[in-house]
């Protein structure tokens, strides 16, 4: 009680002097303005730069090009105002990303705010983006709390679905291809010990089991893990027709590579993070085909495909197959949500909440503030890695199943 | 007590009296450097309050950090959140009770990388047990603590822990610690316990570390080894109070809070060349001021008065 | 699965040793303690990344550009910030700590030009990703180039520091530098060329790593631990000694992960790390004291 009557003060008191000093300003700016802030802070440097240099600046860089390109962003009185961008490097720390979301929201003042990159760094922010009252669309964030979530912070929301839902939909695709005869129900399943990996395999235990899915190996490596050699050889010494790795990109690529040289050829290889890279098609040519990992594109999505090239022209590399589209999607909607509501962020949040939106995905609408219409399972097939489940969303291609042998390149 | 120092301890109390009235005239942001200034204060310190008289550079500091921090994040939901201080400390104090038996007889480098092995370990085993025994790895800290609550709790402890070193510099013990640092060999004849003396000032020091994570962590929200268990706080911890000198009570403090709104001001203008000015910064400021902030500033200061005396 | 354990481990550590053996020379004779170790392993894995998919040159004939280039680096690097640093030092520990510093500072400046080269992506490529089957197991060719490099470096390193005159005028150096200049060594130019020496072999490291591993701009870190470690257990300043530690690192890491849990393996190596170093804190090689 005495926390919260201090805290009241303190808020009273900062109002009061807030409003003596903006005072003579307020009248003017609102005429004068000529541009919006759109303020950001993500990992540029450190051990997350990888991630948020691949899923997440790329998409801001080409956003406000686009935007920017096209007179900026549109107001609901139909006058273009140009986006400013104010940006931080929270350097993969998680103290410094709450600082610089304070000092975008106190000091700077922007009218937006973007997320960083990471669902423990979307966490770190949430409370900040609640008490300043700026809708985050948290797209780098993995987790089956969404819901909670939601409650607990009003105008956050939830793009990238949680541990469940892939666990679940891999569970799915693997009953299915089993009934068909073409792979036993044996499952061999390696994940990284952090958040992403651990989060999935306590997904997809019980998944597999209530789809009747054996787990015939099942262990959680370190970061760092360079060798894979010791996991690969008792995968193949368990007899199991799938194998599935919840990782991080050095070791998705690490264990492509590895599995080539052991001559490990599951007929169902599932591979984490990294696979959807457009450098992973690059190193491994048609032998990518075949395998499967979270998130895909619907090939067919005209719309998506021009993204796509467009994200290559200006950025200088393609955008990767999961978190990517979904970026630059959620972009599109705050920028539809402000064309329709303005600059107040209460009715911004509330219209992101409630309306709908055209996107790069098509037609996209929030359910309980978490976008559902996701790729669950998706394959790499000719070139492109392509959306298999959920297999009853329009657009979805249908997985190739077994796998071919690796070729020798 | 002389008049002079009455008048330093009342100067003192007010500076004290001021910074924990930061909260009424400053914003959010501001107060949010105020909690990084205050937290690196006192790290910094208590860094120095054991590496500084016995010259031993410890990376351990994040090991301790991550445990306070790790700690609030595994009680929060099931004890009050002063008992959760206080099992923090405790936890600290033994492990750097265990730690400190075993290492203290290393010397030199040996040291430094233990220390940094130690805070990988420790990391590594937190994710194995986590991952295999508790089956979640990412914890939840939802307290209902304020910016203004983390920074005064944040800033008793940084004047807690300067007073603590200022008292040690002028206790028996003080002295004993200055002649460790010149030679181990001439303490230990003079009858001074170096090992009890080591051991009772690492333990110290790692308590207030381990103190300062628990205090920061409801401030992220969500806790995971990688998140805690960050290295370059160790490094930042060092560099500061190298830079302001360990050896004296307000290098540490002298060091820290120009770096640390360096950093700021660096990573606001210049977020894509922050790392290349960051590290011509360090390289110049070892060939400038190698002895630190405040052995420069002495000499400068001596020099001109020096100079004025004849 | 335990001829399989054993090449695999040989093969890993080989990696480790390739890493560290540069690093024992710079800390070993130069006492250079470079933090920036690892970014230059990074820089060189760039390189011959720039090299092989830029201008198709192969990562083998990369590492002929590539040590030079590390060797001509690790020079101008001693005799612009390391020199000075030597001459001011009153002690040993005064120099370790000016260097840990310094170095840090390189860290940062080479890795921040590395972010604004490259961006912060994870790069890789594959080169010699074919198996060779020896005693039944499978080994990737990439990995075994790696092995064979630190055999043929650590072999030759050490009959080069035990048998011929230069090695033992560098060896000296690393004793002791106030009695090898009594004894008409040039100390300062001893130690520039261990530092060097031991950049060109970072470089060696790097370009072959990259061809297997995956790395990013800020890995550097990682490379620069895990040399360490090696390092002090094999005792600083013998090369054999990172040889075998390397070696035995590697092995350890796949005998936990084959037959204990691959969780727990890099708890492993810090655990019998630091048991090491309490034990025998001047390496498992390493004299009683120096």
């Amino acid at each position: 009680m005495t926390l919260f009557k201090r805290r009241q003060f303190l808020h009273t008191l900062g109002i009061a002097l807030a409003a003596l000093a903006a005072g003579g300003i307020t009248v003017s700016s609102a005429e004068e303005r000529k541009s919006v802030r759109i303020g950001y802070a993500v990992s540029k440097t450190g051990p997350n730069a990888g991630g948020a240099g691949i899923t997440t600046i790329p998409n801001y860089v080409l956003w406000v090009k686009d935007v920017n390109d096209a007179g900026g962003l549109e107001m609901p009185d139909g006058k273009k105002l140009p986006i400013e961008v104010v940006e931080y490097d929270d350097r993969s720390s998680a103290e410094e990303v709450v600082r610089a979301v304070e000092r975008l929201a106190t000091q700077d003042k922007v009218d937006f705010m973007l997320v960083p990159w990471g669902t423990g760094f979307n966490l770190a922010v949430a409370p900040m983006f609640d008490r300043y009252g700026y809708p985050q669309l948290a797209v780098s964030a993995v987790t089956d709390k969404a819901p909670d979530f939601v409650k607990r912070w009003k105008k956050s929301f939830w793009m990238l679905g949680g541990g469940h839902d892939y666990a679940k939909a891999l569970a799915q695709v693997l009953v299915d291809a089993n009934k068909a005869g073409t792979i036993n129900n044996k499952v061999a399943m390696i994940s990284i010990a952090d958040g992403f990996g651990i989060d999935l395999v306590t997904a997809a235990r019980p998944a597999f089991q209530e789809a009747g899915i054996e787990i015939a190996y099942d262990k959680t490596y370190p970061i760092g893990t360079s060798d894979f050699t010791p996991l690969i050889n008792e995968a193949k010494a368990s007899g199991a027709d799938t194998f599935v790795a919840f990782s991080y990109p050095p070791d998705t690529f690490a264990l492509t590579q590895q599995s080539q040289v052991a001559a490990f050829n599951p007929k169902v290889l599932y591979l984490g993070v990294g696979t959807g890279f457009p450098v992973y098609s690059k190193n491994n040519g048609d032998n990518a085909a075949g395998i499967m990992s979270l998130g895909g594109i619907d090939p067919n999505n005209a719309e998506n495909a021009a993204y796509r090239k467009r994200h290559e022209e200006v950025t200088g590399q393609g955008p990767d197959y999961w978190g990517s589209v979904i970026t630059y999607a959620s972009l599109q909607m705050l920028q539809e949500a402000i064309k329709r509501k303005g600059l107040d962020r209460d009715a911004v949040s509330e219209e992101l909440s409630t309306g709908t939106f055209k996107t790069v995905l098509g037609e996209t609408k929030l359910e309980d503030n978490q976008l559902r219409q996701l790729w669950w399972t998706g394959q790499w097939q000719n070139g492109q890695f392509v959306g298999v489940a959920p297999g009853d969303r329009a657009g979805a291609s249908k997985p190739v199943l077994p796998r071919q042998p690796w070729k020798s390149q | 007590m002389t008049a002079r120092d009455l008048a330093g301890w009342a100067a003192a109390l007010a500076t004290l009296a001021a910074l924990a009235l930061a909260p009424v005239y400053l914003d959010a942001y501001g107060l949010g450097l105020m909690i990084g200034i205050a937290g690196y204060v006192t790290l910094a310190t208590a860094w120095a309050l054991f590496s500084g008289p016995t010259r031993y550079v410890s990376l351990a500091t994040v090991a301790f950090f991550g445990i306070g921090a790790y700690t609030v994040a595994v009680l929060s939901e099931t004890l009050p959140y002063p008992l959760v201080l206080l099992v923090a400390a405790l936890i600290g104090l033994v492990v750097a009770l265990v730690v400190g038996l075993s290492t203290l007889r290393l010397a030199g480098v040996y040291f430094v990388i233990f220390t940094f092995g130690l805070a990988e370990l420790i990391r590594q085993l937190v994710t194995w047990y986590e991952v295999n025994v508790t089956g979640t790895l990412g914890r939840y800290i939802f307290l209902d603590l304020g910016s203004e609550d983390i920074y005064w709790q944040l800033l008793a402890l940084g004047a807690t822990t300067i007073l603590l070193a200022w008292w040690i510099g002028r206790s028996r013990i003080g002295l004993a610690l200055r002649v460790i640092g010149d030679d181990e060999v001439v303490a230990a004849h003079c009858g001074i316990d170096i090992a009890r003396v080591k051991l009772a000032l690492f333990a110290a020091s790692a308590v207030i570390i381990t103190l300062v994570g628990a205090i920061q962590a409801p401030r992220w929200t969500y806790v995971e080894p990688a998140i805690v268990f960050n290295p370059t706080i160790s490094f930042l911890t060092l560099i500061m109070a190298l830079l302001g000198g360990a050896n004296r009570l307000w290098g540490p403090l002298l060091g820290a809070v120009p770096l640390f709104l360096l950093f700021e001001w660096l990573s606001a203008n210049f977020p894509n060349h922050y790392s290349i000015i960051l590290g011509l910064l360090f390289i110049a400021i070892v060939f400038v001021l190698p002895k630190g902030i405040v052995a420069f500033a002495e000499k400068q200061w001596k020099g001109k008065s020096a100079e004025a005396a004849p | 699965m335990l001829v399989t354990a054993i090449l695999t481990g040989l093969v890993l550590g080989g990696t480790y040793a390739l890493v560290a053996m540069g690093l024992t020379l710079q800390y070993g004779i130069a006492r250079i303690m470079n933090l920036a170790f690892g970014d230059t392993i990074v820089t060189a894995s760039f390189l011959a990344f720039a090299l092989y998919s830029g201008a198709g040159i192969n990562p083998v004939v990369g590492l002929a550009i590539a040590v030079p280039a590390g060797f001509a680096f690790g020079y101008v690097v001693y005799s612009l910030m390391m020199r000075p640093l030597v001459a001011r030092a009153k002690d040993k520990a005064s120099l370790e700590i000016d260097s840990i510093l310094a170095t840090f500072g390189l860290l940062f400046v080479i890795q921040g030009t590395l972010f604004v080269i490259f961006g912060a992506n994870y790069t890789s490529y594959t080169y010699l990703n074919v198996p060779v089957t020896i005693l039944g197991t499978n080994i990737a060719a990439n990995r075994l180039l790696a092995f064979a490099l630190a055999v043929l470096i650590g072999g030759g390193l050490y009959l080069a520091l035990t048998r011929t005159r230069w090695g033992t005028a560098l060896r000296a150096v690393g004793v002791s530098p106030a009695a090898a200049s009594l004894v008409g060594i040039d100390v300062n130019r001893q130690a520039r060329f261990a530092f060097a020496l031991g950049s060109a072999l970072a470089a060696a490291g790097g370009v072959a790593i990259s061809m297997y591993q995956t790395f990013t701009a800020a890995s550097g870190v990682v490379f620069t631990m895990k040399a360490l470690i090696v390092v002090i257990m094999g005792g600083v300043g013998n090369v054999l000694g990172a040889l075998s530690a390397g070696l035995i690192l590697g092995l350890v890491e796949t005998f936990v992960a084959t037959y204990l849990d691959p969780g727990l393996t890099l708890a492993a190596t810090y655990l019998i790390f630091l048991a090491i170093l309490l034990w025998r804190p001047s390496g498992l090689f390493g004299r009683a004291s120096r």
